[in-house]
Parts: C-alpha cells; structure tokens; sequence
C-alpha cells in the first residue's frame, strides 16, 4: 500500500545555528530532501548604500568595514580605489605594498573561518573552528599592532593607508609565515582525509561551470568550478603586477574543491606576503588629501578579489562632498544566486553543508 | 515474592531491603556519574579544543554542573500552545525511566547489583528501545517540524543499529554461554574485548548511534535541526532530557564495559573502583569520537547500519559459532590472533565495496 504523502515547508532561519547570520532559507521538503527552495534576504539591511549618499567620501570610509565584517581589511581597498580613480589621487609605492600584505593577510583569516565554519556546519563539534580561531588570533593581533584594531579596522585612505608599520610589525610578521604553512599543512592533513568529510562534501552541491558563469559568481566558488578567473591576475590593480602567483582551481566544482581552493589559496597568499615583504619599499605612506575632498563630476568603478569573490564599489560623484551614488557589488550576494540550482535535490543536511561551502557574510549580502 | 535472584546473592539477606538499598544506590549512582560525565566531557573536551573549559565555579570547576542545574530550575517552563500537551508531558518521563532500569541487571562488582536476572541482557536489549518511544514522544507532542524530523532519525536510527548491536551481543553471549551479565563477566578469564574484537567494533558504534552521539548526532544535530526532538522544551523538562542522554552514555559504557571488558575485574583496586575507572576510559572514548568527527547523514547512516555492520556482524556471529562448535578447547591466544585478523582483513575488505548513500534526486 502506498502511503499518501505531501511535501511540508520548513523554514531554515532566519534564527537558525548555521545560516551565517540572519539568512533564510524556505525550503519545501518531501521527507529527508529538498524539493524547492526560496532564499529570503534582507534582514540585516541596513540601506548603508543609501546612508552613504549623505555622508563625506572620507566618512564612508568606516562604513565599508561593515559590509563584511569578517574580513573588513579588505573592504576598503576598492571604494578608495575607486575615490582615488574619480579624484585623480596617487598612492605611494609603500602603501600600495602594505594594502596588498593587509589584504592577503586578510584573506587568510577569512579562508580560516570559512573552513573552520564549513567544518562545523558538517557537525564536527567546534573542534576544527577553533583551532582556526587559533592562527586567526595571532593575525589579528598584527592588525592590531598596525591600526589598534581588532574587527572593524578602518585602515585605507584616499592616497594611501593610515598609519605606517610599526618596527615590531615586520619581525612578527616573518614569524607568523615561518609557522602558517605548517599549521595549513595540519589541518589540511586532519580535514582532506577524514572519510566523513569525504562522503560529506565530494560530489555535494556540484555548480557546473557554465551555470557558474552564467550565475555571475566569483572568488573561490567560480574557481572551485575549474574557472581560471582572478582579478588580481586579470585585471591587475595595486601592484599585484610585480608578484608570482598561481590561481589555483577545481575541476570538480563540488563542496570539497571549494574547500581545497581556500587551502591552496591560503599558501599563495602567503607567497604573495613574502614577496611584498621583500620588495617594500620605504618613503611615506599617505598622500596629504584634502579633508572635505570634492572630487570632479564623473563616475568611477573599481573591483579587487576579495577573499570572497570580485568586490566592486561604483561611486558617482556630482562635484559636492558627498557621493551622488555608492554601490556596492557585493560578492557573496551574487554567489548566492545559483544557491538554488545547487541545493535542490540534496537533503537537508547536505543544503546546510553547499550553503555553508559557499562561504557567505550577511553583512555584504543585506547592506 | 518474586524470585529475583537466588537468596545467596542478596547482599542484606532481604528481599525488600536489598531492592531498597539498591534501587537507592542506582539512583545516586547515575545522578552523581551524570553530574561528573557534563563537567568531564566540558573539561576534557575543551582540551582538544585548546581552550580551558569551565574552571570557575568550586576547584577545577567542579561545581559547573550544580550552577547549572539551579540555572535551570529557575528558568520558565514553556509548553507549546498547538502541541499535544499529554503527549509533551509524558515524553521525559517515558525517555528517562528505561535507562535507569537498565541498571537493575549490570552488577557494580560480584552480587552487587539489583536483580540478577538469568537472561539480564535480553532485558537490556530489549528496555533500552523504550527511550526511543520517549524521543518520539517529545518529537511528535511539540507540533514543530524541526522536533518531528529528529525525532524521526531516532527512530529510524534505533531500528536499524538494535539489529548489529544485537548480533554482536549474541557473539559474546555464545563464548560466555549465559545471559546473565554476572556470569558474562565471571566467564572474561580474558576481556572479551581481545576474544571478539569485531563484535566489539559494532557494538561500540552501535552504541553510539543508539545514544545519539557523534558521528551519529543527527537527532539533535545542531547544525542542521537546531536541536532535534528538544527544540522546544526548556526548564526541568528539558534537564530530564539532558540527563537521559548523559544517563544512556553512562549505561552504554557501563554494559561495554560488562560484556567487553571484564566488568569489575582488575588487580589491586576493589572491584567497584574498577568498574568505575572502565566506565570512564570507554566514556572517555565517546567524547574524544565527539571531538574528532563531523556528522554523517541519514542515508549515510542507514547505508552504514545494513550494508557495513550488519553483514560484518552476521559473519562475525558465524565465525564465533563455528568456533565454540567445533574447537570449544582452542587454546585463547590462538584465538586472540585469529579473530584480530579476521577482523582487519574483513574490514579492509568491506570497505573496499561500501559505497554510503545515495547523490542527488531529480525532483
């Protein structure tokens, strides 16, 4: 006899442990699987694109720290570069080299959380976040000891960066990359091999190639799918031109390359560092800008790859001090938009683990 | 009166005080290990996490469980308007009551125990399924779907690892030749841990998957059901949940314990302190599975439960028949080797065709 059955939505969030935030997901479920699902957004709007058209160029500034918080130090660097580009602002050598160390140091905190958080979305208690948490710490405490801050480090200028390196800052540093491959090294060793995580994540959540170019996403996810696609190597900005690098990609484009690319990226980064360690130049760190800065009439676009994927910031200015518009490209809400074609299909265990994958921030999702 | 035990075995001679003063002991026996087992696993896991765990209330943090408890007791207890109160209130009773019963048959050390029952692990067997119905009970009353889907992975889970789990308990009922848990333990010259080593396996992970514990987590997984078949409790109600589960952790190692390793035997020590220190290394073992491993999921679970331990479980039972058949005088070490061998030659094997869960549907 055939029981008669129907599906049932569930709502996954926005109060839910592993959302990230205050993401939702509405999911139609036929027992164990995910028939259809409809993410919600928006409960951590907060208009910051709309709040930024009353504010100075200079006050926008901290405002940027607060899309993705998790990885703020990044953030800056495309809406000063794009302020730059609109005002016709140079840089010094040494700031563009100390933005592109704070930025790689940056994007290896956030590739540590997000395997540390993928890691706990498979159901490993905490141990795995940690331990990231561990390595985290140490390169925080370099953010501090350059900006006196922890979370929100509101460290880009118009025309360079806000303060110079302290002399204890280069010595640590070298230490800290001395260690940071071996600590990769392990994890990777506890992580890549574990049966579990294996059965868990490879074959999960497979976003093919053209639906990833199709879907517009960028960063590690794009990549994961075996695009070789890389702002810092297609469209070079800073002084990303003068470092040897790879860009590692999948093939696969399952939950696990898209763990594998944070990894390898990890250790690129940390190539990249030492290069720039080498060649940093001394000289002043800041151009003098104005304080009420007016730049001309115009627009301007500039992106980075952002630990996340490509962050753009597109500013139009109207000649007064304020921006006539400031958008936001934000990576992760666009990563997003295949989140449906991916989960479908899979149980609900498997749609917290590609969501998880995917490594979003609700901070630059919501604005 | 009811011939429990033969009167030689009734410590105080009594009937009625022997039942008193045990029922007592058990009594205070599990409440005080489930107080020690939630500041231990916090400490001891905290130490794979290099963190130092609660270490603030009393020395060593000691009294974290106490602070907890009046923290809970305090708290507003919540019953959901839609759900089925009757149903919602019964259901911790009904989870709490069997694991507390398993213990009447696992003696503490020789004669100890409540009621030495001549088929003392069939009575394990088949009480230790009653918390389910508990589990299920809470899952359905709450009227939440996040309860309902836990609670449905319980039961699915239980009724799929009671069958591994079984057959290798016959495995060491078949070298023992009793049912009795004393006599079990009286039969473990050597621990049977070394005798039946893949019988052990499955009842280990068996074990875990029956007191939902990680890998096997997935009634409460919090990552993905919030908390499973308890979302929404709070208060008293829920503690009762929470020392059910310590309380089943607590049983299963006392019964591997029994039936593996040699229950309160051991040199020097009384043998009450042996039982205890056994107790602890097995839970010890739990929580460090707890610490190390990320969760499966359900088909996973269900593909491990019939196409890995069950046949592994069927031909470890097998193997043990022949032997006790046909070379009842085999002397122990070559034993010993032999089915350490077997064992690591037929889980390669197995492995090697295992092939967990289904991929994606087309919906």
């Amino acid at each position: 006899m055939a029981l008669k059955t129907e599906p049932f939505a569930i709502n996954l969030g926005p109060l839910h442990p592993s959302t990230h935030g205050v993401f939702r997901m509405r999911a139609t479920m036929d027992g164990e699987v995910i028939v259809d699902l409809e993410p919600v957004f928006g409960y951590l709007h907060r208009g910051i694109e709309k709040l930024a058209e009353g504010r100075t160029y200079k006050q926008n500034i901290p405002f940027t720290d607060r899309l993705d918080y998790i990885s703020s130090m990044s953030n800056g660097l495309p809406y000063v570069m794009a302020v730059e580009k609109l005002a016709g602002i140079a840089v010094p050598e040494r700031a563009e080299y100390l933005r592109v160390i704070m930025a790689e140091l940056q994007r290896i905190v956030n590739h540590l959380i997000a395997v540390g958080t993928l890691a706990n979305d498979l159901g490993a208690f905490q141990t795995p976040f940690l331990y990231m948490f561990r390595e985290r710490e140490r390169i925080i405490d370099l953010f501090e000891m350059v900006c006196g801050q922890r979370l929100l480090y509101n460290y880009m200028r118009f025309g360079g960066v806000s303060h110079d390196i302290p002399d204890e800052f280069l010595p640590a540093l070298k230490k800290l990359l001395n260690r940071l491959p071996g600590f990769i090294a392990e994890y990777d060793q506890l992580l890549a091999e574990n049966e579990i995580l294996l059965a868990r994540t490879k074959g999960i959540g497979i976003l093919p190639k053209k639906l990833a170019i199709n879907s517009s996403a960028s960063g590690p996810v794009l990549r994961a799918s075996g695009v070789k696609w890389d702002i810092r190597k297609a469209d070079p900005y800073s002084v990303y031109d003068r470092f040897e690098f790879d860009i590692p990609t999948g093939s696969a484009g399952d939950c696990y390359d898209r763990y594998r690319i944070k990894i390898a990226e990890m250790l690129q980064s940390i190539r990249i560092i030492e290069q720039a360690i080498e060649q940093l130049p001394p000289g002043k760190v800041w151009n003098k800008v104005p304080l009420r800065l007016r730049p001309p009439v115009g627009e301007a676009f500039a992106h980075i790859e952002a630990p996340k994927g490509e962050l753009g910031f597109y500013v139009v200015s109207d000649g007064s001090e304020k921006p006539y518009r400031f958008h936001v490209r934000a990576s992760t809400l666009i990563n997003l938009t295949a989140l449906r074609d991916m989960i479908v299909g899979w149980k609900l265990a498997d749609a917290i683990v590609i969501f998880g994958s995917i490594d979003i921030c609700l901070g630059e999702v919501d604005r | 009166m009811i011939d429990f035990a033969p009167q030689e075995l009734l410590w105080s001679g009594n009937f009625w005080l022997h039942l008193l003063l045990f029922a007592g002991m058990i009594i205070t026996f599990i409440l005080l290990m489930v107080m020690f087992f939630i500041w231990y696993e916090r400490r001891f896991i905290s130490r794979f996490q290099i963190r130092v765990g609660p270490n603030r209330a009393g020395p060593f943090g000691l009294l974290q469980p106490v602070a907890d408890v009046v923290k809970i007791l305090t708290k507003e207890d919540i019953v959901p308007a839609r759900g089925d109160k009757i149903v919602f209130w019964l259901a911790p009773i009904v989870a709490l009551a069997p694991v507390f019963m398993m213990f009447a048959v696992i003696p503490f050390q020789g004669g100890a125990l409540l009621a030495d029952l001549n088929i003392g692990i069939l009575y394990i067997v088949a009480i230790s399924s009653v918390a389910s119905i508990g589990v299920f009970m809470a899952g359905w009353g709450s009227n939440n779907k996040y309860s309902l889907i836990g609670a449905m992975r319980d039961v699915a889970q239980l009724v799929s690892y009671e069958i591994p789990l079984v057959l290798s308990i016959v495995g060491v009922v078949l070298v023992a030749g009793s049912l009795s848990l004393t006599e079990i333990v009286e039969a473990q010259t050597v621990p049977f841990i070394l005798l039946q080593p893949l019988g052990f396996l499955i009842f280990f992970i068996g074990s875990l998957a029956e007191i939902n514990r990680t890998p096997f987590d997935l009634v409460e997984a919090d990552s993905e059901i919030v908390a499973g078949y308890n979302i929404e409790y709070s208060g008293m109600k829920w503690a009762t949940f929470f020392l059910m589960e310590y309380a089943e952790a607590l049983t299963s190692s006392a019964i591997i314990t029994t039936l593996f390793l040699g229950g309160w035997k051991g040199p020097l020590l009384p043998p009450f302190l042996w039982f205890i220190i056994k107790v602890v290394a097995v839970f010890s073992v739990i929580v460090w599975v707890r610490a190390t491993i990320p969760r499966f999921r359900i088909d996973q679970v269900m593909a491990f439960a019939w196409k890995f331990l069950l046949p592994l479980a069927l031909i470890n039972l097998l193997l043990t028949s022949m032997q006790v058949v046909f070379w009842p005088e085999a002397p122990i070490w070559s034993i010993i080797i032999a089915s350490l061998f077997i064992m690591t030659a037929l889980i390669l094997i197995w492995s090697k065709f295992l092939k967990m869960g289904g991929g994606r549907l087309e919906v």
